[in-house]
Parts: structure tokens; sequence; C-alpha cells
């Protein structure tokens, strides 16, 4: 067996094998998961047990992942139906850690809940596992199937607590639309191979430009549909209904789950579509920059009218996937890097808030409002500055990951010429301020309603370290953002079009050499 | 290996800023550690003195003519904009680092003393380390920005140690008013800077100054408006016309601050300034010719003041703003190193004064704390015959008065001499300079009279401190005496650092300076005076000091003094020299009371409140909120009415897509 990773033969099944091998730890581990929790699943312990072995299974592709990463893996040969390359290895180290992290999250959770159901670890990593293969996809069948196994696991994921009402309104709803909106996806999908007679994204590419299809309606019709089932997946406006009511009824780390690995797998896919099949289609140019608009205002705005916590938190992953938008909305090369370091910022922002949400909330968690907070910080000094650091990085206060994050988004979105778009993300984010900072009032400047007011609220050793790992490294990377700025660079150029054949076709903005 | 250790140049900055760091921490939680304080305010300074006697020992063995710079990390990249953090080493820097450290090693040891008794000791030797780091990186930063953090780091210890004692109001805004006048001053130094790089496209000083010959047209507006601007930074923080007036009021710190920030090191940032962009001012005769004359005018104008002054401290502190004058007409005549000389001699002298008179008045706070007495310890007036209490004092206070005067062969003479005959030779060619150079002399003339009298009135005559106080008048500790008899050593040979070659020297810091000097030395006339010219000159300097100080003395009666409170109130010029010419009242007229009318009247009341915090502030927030309010009725928790909504967007995106 000789393997070169630099040029890995995907014809070849030893070599696929080894592209493969995050995916196929990951389903392992799950197989491993759901055997075990079939005899086991009745106590506490069998829920550890489940949520130490979804651990090792996530190390295990982690470790696959890094290792090929490490070995600088490239794929070689003709367009097969999975990427090898940095883009898809960075993003499943993304998608891999939110998992553990949520894992964490969850020991305490459920043990405070009591919600016996070790499967929801099982369904964790099968949801992760999609995922991993919606970034690594390079054919939209690839494409849809991980999306789907993504999308299935977590309708389950959050009607997991059967006992609650709003947790099974949120999962009915969510499924509901979620088959309403992959049936689009899946139409679009039809029309593009109907243009293309292809679904490989990089021969869909090529046959866009050497058929001269940039103006065939069937194709235009076909990605304004896959725009629209990722702006579903994404919650950008108006395809967010679903985000709201969702986020609030499913349980808190699977909430946190959904805001942070969902956004950027859907993130992730539509990153790889648009710039290797449709690089040279300037008509999504215009689309994204409405999506982004509409997604950066209203989510926002409709933030600030929130009472409680977790419905805030909702609508500003909503403005989030707005500015996000914003630099998949500049197509160039240092958007593909602000993209990429965004979405690393806004996972460890989002998911420590609800981590410290979910600690916050006992079975009425539903109701936390932004006044219960008061007095926080005389009372639980370190759980107040965590949350606070978090809301200081959702706005971007330099100092933080979410400043660099969204500073190098702006300057992206200047230099392609988006001055307007980056003048309504700053005018966005100073809206941000009035429903972020009053979290940070209320903790700070408000007295304790009582003695007893925090004494409910308990974040467990894990949930501790996970928090404090993610705030470490929020303000770590607000100070020395160079290392994972580079690796975003080039994880973010690793996505390209294939070389233009028709010499009339302007060259694709994503070619942007840069090498590691 | 001179290089490898010039890289640790590091050190140098490092110690006192180290200092900072552990004082300030021991001011927060042991602030009566008083031993544990001293020893590691003082420690810190003597260290990076050796620090700085090496790193300048090594650069002298190589004496490079480019400037050595040491980049230590990427600071502010943005777009074209590079800003490392750099220092940079050349013999100016050379020069202004052993200034900095050694003089400041001396105040060190003497505030080990004069503070002795003070409650906010531990702080007090923070805010002094903290001052030295930044005075160092002023002169040692390889770039605009970076000295201009030491430019601001100094200005802010300079306000926390004016105002050091800020129970006190009147010490407080003293503080207040130096830090806002320095502001004035700032905005300039800043409005250079952004036309420098507009200009230049650098704010390293080696491209700036190495391109300055190509991109400015010689004599061009830009050029002289860079200098300007840079000027009125100088104005600010080196006390001159028109922004002079902070520096008497930041007489309220305690005295070895006014020693060390207020005559020896940091009023003089403005002078190393002008030095550092030599090449700038030579490109603008207009900018050079305003130094020098702002330099002249305010050397005789603070002199007038100072003849009336009764505050010990007061004449000393208008005694520095002329003499700053004196070091502005230097380098704007383009005598670089004739500036930067009185500088170095003005920094051994006036550090001397300052702490003699700090001794004087510990003497006399100590003997009216002990009878009780509620009178001023700094009033002349209440002084007299003190040399037979503080002899070590009083014999080196009149050293460096001999020095400050220009009676050879001290210090100060060699300096002053230089740049009044610089000035002379320069008006040869150019009359304006004739007038620069009379006004110098006849600042001479003031500082040798106002001077005498400062040291008539208080170590001679008879003693009017008190009946009661007077047995209770002794010399300060060694701790303080022993600092100022090396300055007095200092004051009385600095003059070999350059000795003319007109009498047998080697001009030795004038060579030293010339690589700094050298682009600028190119682009002026060079005129050159007979030796008899000079001698005369010299004769002439000599005798104008001579009769300063003789008129003093004949003119002057002591004796005929009487106490503080007990003195008539003065009348004609005498107040008006009293009351400083009004120039406080005059701004308060024009400047101060205007300003806060507006600020109060229109800025506040009606365009903060009513239209920005009102309309914009409170307005757009109701708006957003009721935008929000609308938004979230629409989620009405309603599938049937999401998918419309859905189906509305993907019309939309169809359609968008199709157009």
């Amino acid at each position: 067996m000789n393997l070169d990773f630099q040029a890995l033969d995907l014809s070849r099944t030893c070599d696929l094998l080894v592209a493969l091998a995050p995916e196929l730890a990951l389903t392992l581990a799950a197989l491993v998961v759901l055997l075990v929790v079939a005899w086991r699943h009745r106590t506490l312990e069998d829920v550890r047990l489940a949520g130490w072995l979804t651990l090792a299974g996530l190390g295990a592709a982690g470790f696959a992942a890094w290792f090929l990463w490490w070995n600088g893996a490239r794929a070689a040969g003709i367009p097969a139906m999975i990427a090898v390359d940095d883009f898809r290895l960075v993003a499943d180290w993304l998608f891999l850690g939110t998992a553990a992290l949520t894992v964490l999250v969850s020991f305490d959770y459920l043990a405070r809940e009591e919600l016996w159901v070790p499967e929801y670890f099982a369904l964790l990593l099968f949801a992760t596992l999609g995922m991993m293969l919606m970034a690594g996809a390079e054919d939209l069948m690839v494409l849809f199937l991980g999306l789907e196994l993504m999308s299935i696991a977590l309708y389950v994921l959050a009607g997991s607590s059967r006992r609650s009402a709003s947790g099974a309104e949120a999962a009915l709803k969510y499924f509901l639309l979620g088959a309403f909106a992959s049936g689009f996806l899946l139409y679009g999908i039809a029309l593009v191979y109907g243009a293309t007679a292809t679904t490989n994204l990089t021969l869909i590419g090529v046959q866009v430009v050497t058929l001269g299809l940039q103006h065939s309606t069937m194709l235009l019709i076909g990605l304004g549909l896959l725009l629209v089932g990722f702006g579903f997946k994404v919650a950008a406006v108006p395809f967010h209904m679903w985000a709201p009511d969702v986020y609030d009824g499913s349980p808190t780390p699977i909430t946190g789950y959904m805001a942070t690995a969902v956004k950027a797998a859907a993130f992730a896919a539509l990153f790889r579509v648009l710039g290797e099949s449709f690089a040279a289609v300037p008509a999504w140019h215009a689309i994204v920059w409405w999506l982004a608009v509409a997604t950066m205002v209203v989510g926002n705005l409709v933030a600030l009218a929130q009472r409680t916590l977790k419905r805030m938190l909702a609508y500003s992953s909503i403005a989030h996937a707005g500015y996000l938008l914003v630099a998949v909305a500049t197509g160039t090369g240092a958007g593909a890097a602000a993209f990429l370091f965004y979405l690393v910022a806004y996972t460890l922002m989002t998911l420590a808030a609800f981590a410290l949400l979910a600690a916050k909330g006992t079975n009425g968690e539903r109701d936390v409002r932004i006044d219960d907070l008061a007095g926080l910080a005389q009372r639980r000094p370190w759980l107040a500055l965590a949350l606070a650091v978090c809301m200081l990085s959702l706005l971007g206060i330099p100092g933080t990951a979410g400043f660099i994050g969204k500073w190098y988004i702006l300057v992206a979105a200047t230099a392609s010429g988006q001055g307007l778009l980056a003048a309504i993300l700053v005018l966005a984010s100073v809206i941000s301020a009035g429903y972020y900072l009053p979290v940070i009032m209320a903790m700070y400047m408000q007295p304790e309603p009582s003695a007893e007011a925090h004494a409910g609220m308990r974040l467990g050793r894990l949930g501790s370290a996970v928090v404090a790992a993610a705030v470490a490294g929020l303000l770590f990377f607000g100070v020395r953002p160079n290392r994972l700025l580079d690796i975003a660079r080039v994880s973010g150029a690793s996505v390209r079009a294939a070389p233009a054949v028709s010499s009339d076709v302007t060259p694709a903005p994503l070619r942007e050499p840069t090498g590691r | 290996m001179p290089t490898s250790l010039l890289g640790a140049l590091w050190v140098v900055p490092a110690l006192p800023l180290l200092g900072f760091l552990m004082n300030g921490a021991l001011a927060l939680w042991r602030p009566q550690a008083r031993t544990a304080v001293s020893t590691i305010g003082v420690a810190v300074l003597v260290l990076a003195c050796g620090a700085a006697v090496a790193a300048v020992a090594g650069f002298a063995g190589l004496h490079p003519a480019a400037p050595l710079v040491i980049r230590y990390w990427e600071w502010m990249p943005v777009g074209d904009l590079r800003v490392d953090f750099a220092l940079q080493f050349d013999q100016l820097s050379a020069v202004m680092v052993l200034v900095v450290t050694g003089v400041g090693a001396l105040i060190h040891v003497f505030s080990v003393g004069y503070m002795q008794a003070d409650a906010g000791y531990a702080r007090y030797f923070a805010y002094l380390n903290l001052f030295v780091f930044f005075m160092l990186m002023l002169v040692l930063g390889a770039s605009f920005p970076v000295m201009f953090v030491g430019w601001e780091g100094v200005g802010l210890c300079s306000y926390l140690l004016i105002g050091f004692w800020f129970n006190e109001q009147i010490n407080a805004d003293a503080g207040k008013k130096a830090f806002i006048v320095n502001r004035i001053g700032d905005v300039g130094f800043l409005i250079a800077m952004f036309l420098i790089f507009r200009a230049t496209g650098s704010l390293d000083f080696g491209p700036v100054f190495g391109r300055a010959a190509m991109v400015f047209p010689p004599a061009g507006a830009s050029v002289t408006a860079i200098t300007l601007f840079l000027f009125l930074g100088c104005t600010g923080k080196s006390a001159q016309i028109p922004l002079f007036t902070w520096l008497p009021d930041a007489m309220q710190g305690p005295t070895p601050v006014s020693a060390l920030i207020h005559a020896a090191t940091m009023v003089t940032a403005g002078v190393y300034l002008v030095a550092r962009c030599n090449v700038l001012f030579a490109l603008s005769p207009l900018g050079s010719a305003t130094v020098a004359g702002v330099g002249a005018l305010t050397a005789l104008f603070a002199a007038t003041i100072a003849l009336k002054q009764w505050d010990i401290k007061r004449v000393l502190a208008y005694s520095t703003i002329s003499q700053l004058g004196y070091m502005f007409l230097g380098v704007g005549t383009g005598a670089y190193a004739a500036g930067i000389f009185h500088l170095v001699t003005h920094a051994f002298f006036k550090a001397l004064l300052f702490l003699g008179s700090g001794s004087v008045i510990h003497a006399m706070h100590h003997a009216y704390h002990a009878t009780h007495a509620h009178d001023d310890a700094q009033d002349m007036r209440n002084m007299g015959g003190l040399r037979r209490y503080l002899p070590w004092t009083a014999a080196l206070m009149w050293i460096a008065t001999l020095a400050i005067a220009g009676i050879p062969p001290l210090s100060g003479f060699f300096s002053k001499d230089e740049i009044l005959g610089a000035a002379f030779a320069l008006g040869t060619a150019e009359p304006a300079w004739l007038v620069y150079w009379a006004m110098g002399i006849a600042a001479a003339l003031l500082t040798a009279f106002y001077m005498t009298r400062l040291m008539l009135y208080t170590f001679h005559g008879p003693n009017r401190t008190g009946d009661k106080e007077r047995e209770h008048l002794h010399e300060a500790p060694w701790v303080m005496t022993g600092p100022l008899v090396v300055l007095g050593v200092l004051s009385v040979v600095g003059g070999a650092l350059n000795l003319p070659e007109l009498m047998g020297g080697g001009a030795a810091l004038q060579h030293w300076l010339e690589p700094v000097t050298a682009l600028a030395d190119r682009m002026r006339p060079v005129v050159e005076l007979s030796h008899a010219m000079e001698w005369t000159l010299v004769g002439g300097a000599v005798l104008v000091a001579a009769l300063g100080i003789v008129g003093a003395v004949r003119l002057l009666h002591p004796e005929a003094l009487v106490p503080a409170r007990l003195a008539p109130p003065e009348t004609g010029l005498e107040r008006l020299l009293w009351k400083k010419w009004y120039v406080d009242e005059i701004y308060d007229a024009v400047m101060v009371r205007p300003v806060q009318w507006l600020a109060r009247e229109v800025l506040w009341k009606t365009i903060d409140l009513r239209l920005v915090d009102g309309l914009l502030v409170n307005g757009s927030a109701t708006a957003s909120r009721a935008l929000g309010w609308l938004g979230s009725r629409l989620q009405t928790g309603e599938v049937g009415f999401y998918v419309a909504l859905f189906v509305v967007g993907v019309l939309l995106v169809v359609g968008g897509a199709m157009r």
C-alpha cells in the first residue's frame, strides 16, 4: 500500500478509505453508541457512558481529520464525490469541536432535567456526520444526503425532551418546515442537473463556463432554489421564521448546537457550491446581498423586542447569519478567510452563551428574562464575567474574537467594493448593542432581587471547563488572531472553481493563490 | 559583541517599567514597605543607567553613520500604514538616554530623602519609574507613533505627579491645567503626523527623513505646515509662548518632580523633537525662523517675569522656560549640537537648582512644622541668611547660579555662548537673527540678575524665618545632599563635553552628533566668523553676565526685606511683572471663558442634550424598538403563516435570480 497524501486517487478503494477516514470513524462510533444504548438506557450512568463513548468517537474522527490536514491531503485525478482539501478538514474540526463541547455541556443538563435518553448522543453523532458530509461534498447528491442525515437527527433531538410540550411543538415545526425546504433544495438540484447534466460541483462549474449557461433560465431557477434551501438552514430572512420557535422549544444544549454547528455546516456547503459551481454566474451576488441586508436588519431589530434571553439569542444568531452572508457576498479570498474566522468566533461565543443559559435555566428555562440576571455579578462573578465576555464578543468589542472577525468581514467587504453592505453591517451592529448591553447592565448594575435569585444556577465541572475554554479562546483570538487567520486564509482559498476553459469569461473571483 | 548587546536595548526602558509594576503593586497592597519601595525605585534606575552606559559604550565602538533600528514586533499593520514596535539608537538618542537615566537616578536618590515622611511614598516612586519608562520610549522610539506613546505617557505622568497631593484643590487644578494645555500642543503633533504620512507614506524616522528631501520642495508649503504643527506640539510640551502658562503652576508637585520632569527631561522633549526632525526644519526656513524667534522671545519674556517672583520655585520655573527658549533658539538657528549641548548642561545645573531649592524648602517646611506655623515655606521673603544653616546647599547652588548666568569656565557658559554665537553668525547673513541674538543677550543679563536675586534673598542678609523656627533649620541628610554634590561637579565640568575649537577644545559633542545632523547641515549656509569676532562675542557675553550679577548685588538690599505676611502690595511695573504680565488673566478672558460658554450653552445644552440625545440617540432607539416590535408581531407561531412567508421569499429569490 503506497499512499501519496498530496495526490489521493479516489478511484482506488484504499485511497478513498483514507480520504473518508474521519467520516468512517464517526460512523463506527455512532453505531457503537447505538448498540450500547440499546442495552443500557435507564440511569444516569448509562447516559454518562454513552456520552464518554461519543467523546471518544469525536476524538478519533478529529484525529483522523487532523492527520489528513497535517499531511496536506489532496485529491488527484477525475472529480469524485468527496472533496479532499483544507476547507473540508478545517470545517470538520469545527463541527467535531462543537459537538464535543455540546456533549460536555449536555452531561449536566441531562442529569438536571432527568432526561435519560442516551440515544441523544447517537443522534448527535449522526448529525455531526451529516455536517461533515455537507462540508466535504463534491457532489450535490452527497450534499443532499448529508443535509438530510443532519436534519432528521436534529428533528428528533429538538424533541428529545418528551415530557415537554414546547419541545414537541419545536420538533414538529422544524420537521414540517424542514421537509418543505428540503423539497425546494431537491428541486433546485434537479434543475441544475437538468441544465448541466451533472451533479458534480466542479463539473457544474466547468459546464457553466464551457456551455455558456450564465443566463440559462433553468440553471438560474435551480440556483435560486438552492439558495432558498440553504437560506432556510442558515435561518436567513425571510426563511428564518422557524428558528425562534424551534430554538426556544429545544433543549438548550441542542439549541446551542443548532445555532452554531448546523448553521456552520449549511454555510460551508453554500460556500463550496457558490465557489466551485457558480463562481462564473453573477446572479447570486445580488441575491446574497439582499439576503444579507434583510437578515442583519430584521434579526437585529426583532432581537431588540425580545424579553427572554433564549429568544434574544435566537434572533441574535439570525443577525449573525447576516454578517456571515456579507462575507459570502464578497466572493473573494479575503471574504473566505473572514468567513471561516468569523464562523469559529461565532461558534465559540454562541456556544458559551447557550451553555451559560443552560446553567441558569431550571425547568422553566424558556422564561429566563434578561431582568432575571440582575445582580449576578455579585453572586456569581465568574459566570457573570464569562457571559459579559460573550456578549461583548457578539457585539464586536475590540479585544475579543468577535471584533476581529467582524473587522475582517468589513475589510473584505470594502475591499471588494461592497461599501454599502459594510456600512449596513456597522449600523446593524450598533443596533445589536441595544440588546447585548442590557444583559451586562442587568448583571453588573442592578441589585439582586433576592438572596436566592441565583441559587439554582449550577454549572458543573465539565460545563465550566467548556465555558472557560470558549471564553479564553475568544479573548486569545481577539488579541492574537494571526495563526487562526492564516489557517482560515489557506482553507478558504482551497475552495475554488475549476480553471476556466473558455476565454470570454471573467476570471472566477474565488481564485486567489495562497500556500501554506 | 556590541551589536548583540544593542539588541538588548529594550532592557533600558523595561527596567523602569518593571519598577513601576513592582512599586505599583506595593502601593496597592503594601504602601508602608518604604525600604522595599526605595530599593526597587532606585535600583531599577541605577541598573537602567548602567545598561544605558553599556549600550552607549557598545555604540560608540561602532559609531555608525546610520541609526541602529531594532524591530521587536509588528504593531499596527493597517492598509498602507505599517508601524512596528521598534527602538532606534543613534548618537542623539544616546545623549538623551544618558541624561534621562543619569539625572533620573540622582533625582530618585534625592527623593528617598525628600519624600521620606510622605504617606504616598510607594505611589510616588511608581509614578516616577513610569515617567522614566515613557521618557525613554520617547527618546528611543524609531517612529513618530512610538515616540508619541512616550510623549503622551510623560504627559500623563506629569499630570499624576503635579497633582500628587490631590487633596488640595490647587494641586489638582494645576495638574489639569498642565494636561489640558498640553493637549492643544498634542493636536498639533498629531496633525503633523498625518501630514507626514500623507506626504511620505511612512511614519518611521528612517524612511521619512530619507525621503524628505525628495518629497518636499525646499521652503514648500507642506513641509512648512508640518514643521509649524510639530513646533506647536513643542510649545506645549516645552512650555514656550503661547503655551507656557502650565509650567509655573506645575511647581505644585513635589520638588524632585519639578527637577526631573519640569526642568531636566520632559520639558526638553520639544527640543529633542526639533533636533530629531532636523531634516524637516532645515527644509523649511520659515519653520526654523519661527522656532528661533519664539525661542528668543520666550527666553526674554520669561526672564522678565522671573525678576519679580517671590516663590523660589516659580523663579526657577520661569528660568526654565527662559532657558528652554535658548535651546529652541539654538535648534532653530540650525545649531542642533549647541541646542542639545545646552539641554545637557541645563539638565545638570537646573536639576541642581531645583534639588537645592528642595533642600531649602525641606528645611523651611520642617522648621514651620516643628512650631506649627502656617507661613509659606517657599516664599523667599520668609528665608534669608540660610547659608549659615544650609552651607552645602548654599555653596552648590551658587555654583549652579554662576553656571546658568554664563560665567566661565562653568558648563552653562559654553553652551549658552555657542547658541548666541551661532545666532550672531547666521545674523550676518539673515538680519532677523541679529534681533534674536540681541534678545538672547538681554535675556542673559536678566538671567544673571534674577538668579543672583534668588541667591541673595534666600541665603544672604538677615534671616526672616522667625525666632522660634530658626533653631529648627538644618542641612538635609546626605541622601539628599549627595546627589547635589554630583550634580555640582557635573555643572562645573559639563562644558568639557563640547569645548569649542576656538578655546583649544575638540567640540566632542558636535562631532559625535554629526551623523544625525549631517543631512540638515548640508542644506544650510555655512557662515564663518573671524576669530577676533568670536572672541569679542565671548567677551561681551561674559561682561553681560558679570554685569547682571554685580548689578543685582549692588541694587538689591536683602536686609530691607520683610516677611511675606508683612510685605506691602506691589505697584506699577513691579506689579505687572509679579502678575506675570497678566497672561493667565488674558488667556482666561479671551480663550477659556468663551470656550466654556460655547461648550456649556451651545454644545452641551442645545446640541448634545436636545439634538444628539433627544433626537438622534433616543429617537433612533425608539424607532428601532418600534420596528422590532412590529417584526416580532409577525412571529405568530402558526406554521401556515410561516409557509406563506416562505413562499413569498422563494418568489423573490427566484425572481432575483432570473432578472
